[in-house]
């Protein structure tokens, strides 16, 4: 993917976040705050889980270009899996921001992020929503 | 002005637009603490030798700059502290704990520092003291017609900045004063953001404690200065205890406690920081505060006109008057545009800048902030304008 593909597909998961609302029944939806102490990022990601599978995402609050695009993508990319999927997922994105090794093909668009480890100060904004929804998981 | 006074400033193209979070440091400071250390190194008031006879008659000496630089009564009014917040909570966990009982009110307003509302909003748990909020006008300014909407019996304390750190309003400590005084009311102000900015005169202004930090005026970091008048202070109880701030103790208990301002600094002191500090009140005093306070509200006038050409830029505090400017792009959040600044050596902050109450008062909570210095030039905020003005390019740049 070329650097104006990705910059494409980052600024309309910005401009135009997919799954950006407060979700209307809040009462089935777990709810976590996920902000980054060493910048402004802040942002509420609300999942709704069936049985083992997550059937909706939803977020709000106020963050920057790659913290909101990726939670676009992500979310989007989650909503559907079970949670045993997710987590793998989004271990190997957790391994791509860290320049490990990692399974590129299951991470869709998220790949747009793959060189961000070049940017050490905006890794936190690319897992900010990546370590949100891993602490519901990781409590279950 | 006085640009050639600063090494950092020399052979760079770095604009500095961060003076609100800290100031950079003239030569003359970065010279004092390095000679302490290349000179003269001892500690304070315990030894017999020449070095340290030396520096603690210039730590002596510097309670003398920063006493004549306020206006203060005496020497022994003024106590070294760490900065701001270690200075504040030093007054609401050393005074106010001691004077306020259960019930009793302290006025803050919604555009505080962090560093002057949580102290204030942990004695509110601790023993029921209530914080209310001075209303603000229009113009997100205090004035007496508001604050006396909110004074009742039970008001004991108003608690505000001198100038606040997003919005920049510059608060008539003096008018304030003396409306509280009339009403038994104790005055503590921050002055982090104005004491290198404008003129203080805490007699003229009667102010009763006061807070400020070296760093935002052209010291070190580390340092800062806890004013209080004398009969105040004494009543104040120390936070910290130990060496330099006792006179007896005894195997029984027994302590007495030395009088005023070593009460109040236990510990060998930060002499470096004390050291610097006083180069950077000289500093300040040589250049003239007025001479600062003009200079520097003529840039803000012109950095204000130039950003209002920009129909893409909202400022949140057009009308407000120190040298502190707020703004965002459209449809870009405040750390990209910073992010994007940085690609062109602009320093500025952005985010809620440690007064995240101020988010209710501009109904937005992430804003990017220029805050200028004298040493800050038209040609600066001109290249900036010119950064912005292309800044239809941010995503091809930060992306």
């Amino acid at each position: 993917m070329d650097n104006d593909m990705k910059r494409s597909i980052i600024l309309d998961n910005y401009q135009d976040a997919k799954n950006r609302c407060v979700p209307q029944n809040i009462d089935d939806y777990i709810v976590i705050n996920s902000n980054n102490q060493s910048c402004i990022d802040n942002i509420n990601i609300y999942v709704k889980l069936d049985n083992d599978k997550i059937s909706d995402i939803k977020f709000d609050g106020e963050a920057c270009v790659i913290a909101i695009s990726s939670t676009s993508i992500l979310s989007d990319m989650l909503i559907g899996k079970t949670t045993n999927e997710a987590k793998e997922i989004l271990n190997n994105y957790f391994n791509m921001i860290e320049e490990k090794e990692y399974n590129k093909d299951i991470l869709g668009e998220a790949n747009v992020y793959e060189d961000m480890y070049k940017q050490p100060s905006r890794k936190t904004c690319a897992t900010l929503f990546a370590r949100g929804i891993s602490k519901i998981f990781n409590k279950e | 002005m006085n640009r050639e006074d600063f090494t950092i400033l020399k052979d760079t193209n770095m604009v500095y637009f961060d003076n609100g979070a800290t100031t950079l440091k003239p030569d003359v400071v970065r010279d004092a603490i390095v000679n302490y250390y290349d000179k003269y190194t001892s500690s304070i008031h315990r030894g017999d030798y020449k070095n340290s006879l030396m520096v603690s008659s210039m730590y002596d000496e510097a309670r003398e700059v920063i006493r004549n630089f306020i206006n203060a009564e005496h020497p022994s009014e003024i106590i070294f502290t760490s900065g701001t917040t270690a200075s504040l909570n030093d007054i609401v966990f050393g005074y106010f704990k001691h004077h306020l009982k259960s019930g009793d009110e302290v006025l803050i307003t919604e555009t505080e520092h962090a560093s002057n509302v949580l102290p204030w909003f942990m004695l509110a748990k601790e023993m029921g003291i209530v914080v209310k909020y001075i209303p603000l006008n229009d113009n997100n300014e205090v004035t007496i017609v508001n604050l006396n909407t909110v004074i009742t019996d039970k008001t004991k304390v108003v608690s505000i900045a001198h100038i606040t750190n997003v919005i920049g309003d510059i608060r008539d400590i003096k008018e304030i004063s003396k409306i509280c005084h009339e009403n038994n009311i104790m005055v503590v102000v921050d002055a982090a953001q104005s004491i290198a900015h404008t003129k203080i005169d805490v007699k003229d202004m009667d102010i009763d404690f006061m807070a400020f930090s070296g760093h935002k005026a052209y010291g070190p970091t580390g340092i800062g200065v806890l004013y209080g008048k004398f009969n105040l202070l004494r009543e104040l109880t120390p936070l910290e205890y130990g060496g330099g701030m006792n006179a007896i103790f005894n195997k029984d208990g027994y302590v007495e406690l030395k009088d005023l301002p070593d009460k109040l600094e236990a510990g060998t002191p930060n002499i470096e920081g004390v050291l610097g500090l006083t180069e950077s009140i000289k500093y300040i005093d040589k250049i003239g505060i007025d001479k600062i306070h003009e200079y520097e509200s003529y840039l803000r006038k012109y950095l204000i006109d130039r950003l209002s050409e920009l129909d893409f830029i909202k400022i949140y505090n057009k009308d407000n008057e120190a040298a502190i400017v707020t703004f965002n792009l459209d449809g870009v959040f405040s750390q990209d545009a910073a992010i994007y600044l940085d690609k062109y050596n602009i320093c500025v902050r952005a985010g809620n800048h440690c007064a995240k109450m101020t988010k209710d008062v501009f109904n937005v909570a992430n804003t990017v902030r220029v805050s200028l210095s004298f040493y800050n030039t038209k040609e600066e905020i001109d290249l900036l304008i010119n950064v912005l003005k292309n800044s239809k390019n941010i995503w091809e740049e930060i992306l």
